[in-house]
């Protein structure tokens, strides 16, 4: 989880000018690994943890657990903990890129709820068009709704958002959400539609995004009942549905996933080093590079090699290889993390979270940015309400209700996003997820504790969390005043 | 003298019944610094709103390079070759130097961004400028001092072969230091060739950087004057009363504004 996948190409370089040469001998000296280290040094002082605060408070939870519990750290329980966190680290993972424009989505937690619920039901009725019993209206009005949200899309001069969505409609119309890879494509799409409704209402209406995600998250608790006609559908039955919170690769197919990722990250590092070289230009020395790869895939070959070891208590059946629960959010992980830092699209992104104003000068079309950040934070949400019915054996009446949201903002501010916008990195969310989800893994596990402890540590984490960053924060202020 | 590269002839502005501009002119010549000094609501913001093509024009005349031009719109001043760098400077806070001088116009390879070429070109730009204040273009803004900013923002503004620079009270906000480099920085832009219009309420930057002074009082354009031939004094007689000595609006037009 903690595969680092961006070199730091931002504040690379140390705040303290004055002791620095004038000229531009920073950008093309070479940063060994003595710098990197200062660099980071700096960093920390000046206010900026990045992910080490989570990091620590991991490990002490992790440390605290282990003394409260030796059930904790066997490898049956730390290999249940992905299965049981995917669902927040998807959901935050979308909220990663709302939260990077200063706004929020209240919504993505029950909107999930609802596009994989209306899955469950498409998979229980043989296809929507069949018609949800006792709500037959409601297909259609999907449907139209989905169109039109689409066509919207297209208006505000979004693309891959209303293609995805059309492509959802296109499924269900021709039945193919009778099976389950189809119908979590079309949860997705779903979720994309929304994420559009609530771009249009925040970036052209122009209502506060906490408004509006807020009164859909109410909304869609109810809509949600119209799709299940309030009766509770199991998906356990479905073994790829059920599969994304509980299955794993095989050990092969698991070795394989982290030679490719880790491997990848190696060769992605160090070409970078020597292209730059060759170039002149600002960037990590090839012995840096090497040590921040190859920490990369020590840590991927070590959990790689702990999963493949059978972690079942139960001698009549093996469970082995790497959780799909922990390679989905990676590989979403990774797909983001190159979205915001090497597209255009995620550098506008960025532009426009760190200043509006900045970016609509600079002719960026700020309205759509926001609209496409919403698409993705619900598609997202989608995502994660499906991981959730998989964690919780089916889509209940109360499907991604409750806390789950705010779980979710949770994960991301404790990873080190901020709320303020401009500031934030995928990875956060991943190991925020982390914390969040260890907590009531670690009281579990003590029946002696009462389960209502979990979520006053959940907030004193999330509290000690914030104050770490507004303080470290101060600190930089102060200093640099 | 060679024809100016921006041309203002004429132009006249009003908002509903007030009358902003009254048949303004004003002539910026490459590889020259003009200043466009005023009193507060002596047009200098209509002004460059109008050319930014902000503001649309009620009648006159622009001229860029000898051709009349109509400016709709910001992109429309951009494509001439106009920028504008305002006081706020728009920059974004959490990125680079160098990504905040391509923002919106990045480098692109096989669809992704190409910060090395950015930073390469940026530190190239920086470099021609004889910016020496900035340590590395790979530097957050949020960590730069006012003046390294306002060198950052013009020289965004001049990234893109631009021929006419605006700058709004470029040195308002930063200290005496400072503020010598960004006018040393405004000074090299001309002698590369450049036409800089620089607005300014400090008469002491303007008579040490700029090559003519162009004074607006009331609406209207009061005198445009060569900065070697006048004094502090008679600019802030210009911009008080319209009128100094010979110079200026006669006595009857610079009453008739009061």
């Amino acid at each position: 989880m903690t595969t680092r996948t961006t070199a730091p190409a931002t504040g690379a370089g140390p705040t303290g000018l004055e002791d620095r040469p004038g000229g531009f001998s920073l950008d093309v000296e070479r940063r060994g690994v003595a710098g990197a280290a200062r660099d980071y040094w700096t960093r920390l002082r000046s206010g900026e943890p990045g992910a080490l605060p989570s990091i620590v408070g991991l490990v002490l939870l992790a440390a605290i657990f282990a003394a409260v519990s030796p059930r904790f750290l066997t490898l049956n329980n730390v290999g249940n903990l992905p299965g049981q966190g995917a669902y927040i680290a998807i959901i935050a993972l979308g909220l990663v890129f709302v939260l990077l424009l200063g706004e929020i989505d209240l919504s993505a937690g029950t909107a999930g709820g609802l596009c994989a619920g209306l899955a469950a039901q498409a998979l229980n009725v043989h296809g929507l068009r069949h018609g949800i019993p006792g709500a037959a209206a409601v297909y259609w009005i999907v449907v139209v709704a989905m169109v039109a949200l689409a066509a919207l899309g297209f208006w505000l001069r979004s693309i891959t958002g209303p293609v995805l969505v059309l492509v959802g409609v296109l499924i269900t119309l021709v039945g193919l959400d009778a099976h389950v890879v189809p119908a979590i494509v079309f949860a997705v799409a779903l979720g994309a539609a929304i994420g559009i409704l609530n771009g249009w209402l925040v970036a052209v209406i122009g209502i506060p995004s906490f408004v509006v995600t807020l009164a859909l998250f109410l909304a869609w608790q109810g809509v949600l009942l119209f799709a299940l006609n309030s009766q509770p559908i199991g998906v356990n039955a479905f073994p790829v549905w059920f599969g994304l919170a509980h299955g794993n690769m095989s050990p092969t197919w698991s070795w394989v996933f982290t030679l490719v990722v880790t491997g990848g990250y190696v060769l992605y590092t160090v070409a970078r080093s020597l292209r730059a070289r060759a170039r002149h230009l600002a960037a990590d020395a090839l012995p840096l590079a090497l040590l921040r790869g190859l920490g990369v895939v020590a840590v991927g070959v070590a959990v790689t090699a702990f999963a493949s070891r059978n972690r079942n208590t139960n001698p009549f059946r093996v469970i082995d290889g790497l959780p799909w629960a922990l390679t989905t959010p990676v590989v979403l992980m990774i797909v983001c993390t190159i979205a915001l830092r090497r597209t255009t699209w995620g550098r506008h992104l960025f532009a426009t979270g760190g200043s509006a104003e900045a970016a609509r000068r600079a002719g960026i079309d700020v309205t759509h940015i926001r609209v496409t950040a919403f698409t993705v934070c619900s598609a997202f949400g989608a995502l994660g309400g499906v991981f959730l019915a998989s964690t919780t054996g089916g889509a209940q009446l109360d499907l991604g209700a409750g806390n789950i949201l705010l779980f979710a903002v949770a994960a991301a501010v404790i990873g080190g996003t901020s709320l303020f916008g401009g500031r934030g990195r995928p990875r956060d969310a991943l190991i925020g997820a982390l914390v969040i989800v260890i907590i009531p893994n670690g009281i579990g596990l003590r029946p002696s504790l009462p389960p209502s402890y979990q979520t006053v540590i959940t907030g004193a984490v999330l509290l000690v969390a914030a104050g770490v960053d507004a303080l470290s924060r101060r600190r930089a202020a102060l200093g640099r005043s | 003298m060679t024809e100016p590269i921006l041309e203002v002839r004429a132009l006249n502005k009003s908002f509903g019944p007030v009358h902003v501009l009254h048949d303004v002119d004003l002539a910026v010549h490459a590889g020259q610094v003009t200043a466009l000094v005023g009193d507060n609501g002596a047009g200098k913001s209509t002004l460059v709103k109008c050319i930014a093509g902000i503001t649309p024009i009620d009648s006159g005349e622009i001229r860029f390079a000898g051709r009349p031009v109509t400016i709709d719109g910001p992109r429309a001043a951009s494509r001439l070759g106009i920028e504008f760098v305002y006081q706020d400077l728009a920059l974004a806070d959490n990125l680079d130097i160098a990504q905040n001088m391509f923002l919106g116009r990045e480098y692109r390879r096989w669809g992704f961004v190409s910060d090395g070429e950015m930073e390469r070109r940026a530190r190239e730009i920086l470099a021609g400028l004889a910016v020496r204040t900035v340590s590395s273009v790979r530097q957050v803004v949020a960590s730069l001092s006012g003046g390294q900013r306002q060198t950052v923002a013009i020289a965004r503004a001049v990234l893109w072969e631009s021929k006419v620079v605006f700058l709004d009270e470029p040195t308002a906000a930063l200290g005496v230091a400072q503020t010598r480099q960004v006018l040393d920085l405004v000074r090299r832009l001309a002698d590369q060739g450049l036409g800089v219009v620089l607005i300014s309420h400090n008469l002491n930057d303007v008579l040490s950087v700029a090559d003519r002074v162009a004074v607006l009082f009331l609406g209207r354009l009061a005198a445009e004057v060569r900065t070697s031939d006048t004094t502090i004094t008679q600019v802030v007689e210009l911009m008080t009363s319209g009128r100094s000595g010979d110079l200026g609006l006669t006595p009857t037009t610079a009453d008739e504004g009061i």
